[in-house]
């Protein structure tokens, strides 16, 4: 029985999705990510959701300030090390409370096999406290889609910033041999 | 050879910008770029940053895919273009028609003392903005180059990119409302969908 179930589910990254799609989300910004890298194609294949590749993270704080000025909802993609890049430029969604969802693909934590992702991975939930950024998180694959779904309904009816920290184990930890 | 003391005038530059706005919309960058808009007079479809150097360009473009039927222009000093140099490289990709980037260039951060920035060296804004796939480019130094800029604003069929040459002067400061959560409500209504 339990198999059976297992198979009938979509995987979570496209239940994500439809999370995304059903709160009417319109453009997302992105910094490719691995643990991303499934939501990034299923974004890029949807016309109804145009997908904006950006250099560094902050550029997608401030592309979802102007989307929302223009009556439109926007999400960010990225990894836990383009947390810290955000920092100053979250100054703009707080000053002005502009609603904010981030979906953040979480490196330097579980089973990392690169020590240069632990110093940012390890602080990442720290950093956007600070910055007064809501952390919800998510282990399980079977609770992503609720949990972002939940995430998107505080974000834009409380017009307040929260990050959805995937966890390394929920997204697998990156293979560095084959 | 252009002197340093015939560069453009920054407020005039902006008054000539804004002077047929219609319904277009504008996103000022931190620092003097935003009380020139101001001094030209505040208006709510006006959205000036006061802080989050680096950001206007990027506000503009998130604007411009949310309103195809609006012509966005973002006003923004060399300094804070500098700091947001990437967001050229993912507008260059993007090139939404109805979105138009131009840059106060004097050379100098005018906020903080007047320091010399990259762009008083070696470093051309137009040249980057090019490289990066801006199909139409404007390096304005006169009158008669800013008068065709400000006209193609309003019927560009790719993004444009101007850099605008302007004297390393400080005008008195004109502030507009510095309220974010003012600035960012009153923008929507004024630009509503009926």
């Amino acid at each position: 029985m339990t198999e059976i179930a297992t198979a009938e589910r979509p995987d979570w990254r496209d239940e994500v999705f439809g999370a995304l799609k059903a709160a009417e989300i319109r453009q997302i910004g992105y910094v490719p990510d691995a643990g991303h890298a499934r939501l990034i194609e299923l974004c890029r294949d949807d016309p109804a959701v145009p997908a904006v590749s950006l250099t560094t993270e902050e550029e997608g704080v401030a592309l979802a300030a102007g989307a929302w000025l223009g009556g439109q909802r926007a999400a960010l993609l990225m990894q836990s090390s383009g947390v810290g890049n955000c920092i100053n430029m979250l100054s703009l969604t707080k000053t002005c409370r502009f609603p904010l969802l981030m979906l953040v693909a979480m490196r330097g934590e579980w089973a990392e096999f690169n020590p240069w992702q632990v110093p940012m991975g390890s602080k990442t939930q720290a950093a956007f406290e600070l910055c007064d950024v809501l952390i919800y998180r998510v282990e399980r694959a079977e609770e992503a889609a609720e949990t972002v779904a939940a995430a998107l309904d505080i974000t834009f009816n409380g017009d307040l910033a929260t990050a959805v920290l995937l966890s390394q184990r929920l997204i697998g930890a990156k293979r560095w041999t084959k | 050879m252009i002197t340093k003391d015939r560069r453009l005038d920054r407020r005039a530059v902006m008054r000539t910008l804004l002077e047929n706005r219609g319904e277009l919309l504008l996103v000022t960058g931190l620092g003097s770029t935003t009380w020139d808009a101001a001094a030209v007079g505040d208006d709510h479809r006006n959205f000036y940053l006061w802080g989050a150097m680096g950001a206007a360009a990027m506000v503009g473009l998130g604007l411009a895919i949310a309103r195809t039927d609006r012509r966005v222009l973002v006003v923004t000093g060399d300094g804070e273009m500098l700091m947001g140099l990437g967001a050229l490289a993912t507008i260059g990709v993007q090139r939404p028609p109805n979105l138009a980037i131009s840059v106060f260039d004097n050379g100098h951060y005018g906020e903080t003392g007047m320091q010399a920035s990259h762009t008083a060296e070696n470093v051309e804004l137009v040249a980057v903005a090019r490289a990066c796939g801006f199909k139409e480019t404007f390096d304005i130094i006169d009158e008669l180059g800013l008068r065709h800029f400000a006209a193609r604003i309003y019927n560009a069929s790719t993004t444009l990119f101007a850099r605008i040459a302007i004297r390393a002067d400080e005008p008195p400061r004109v502030l507009p409302p510095r309220d974010g959560v003012f600035l960012k409500t009153r923008f929507p209504r004024a630009i509503v969908v009926e």
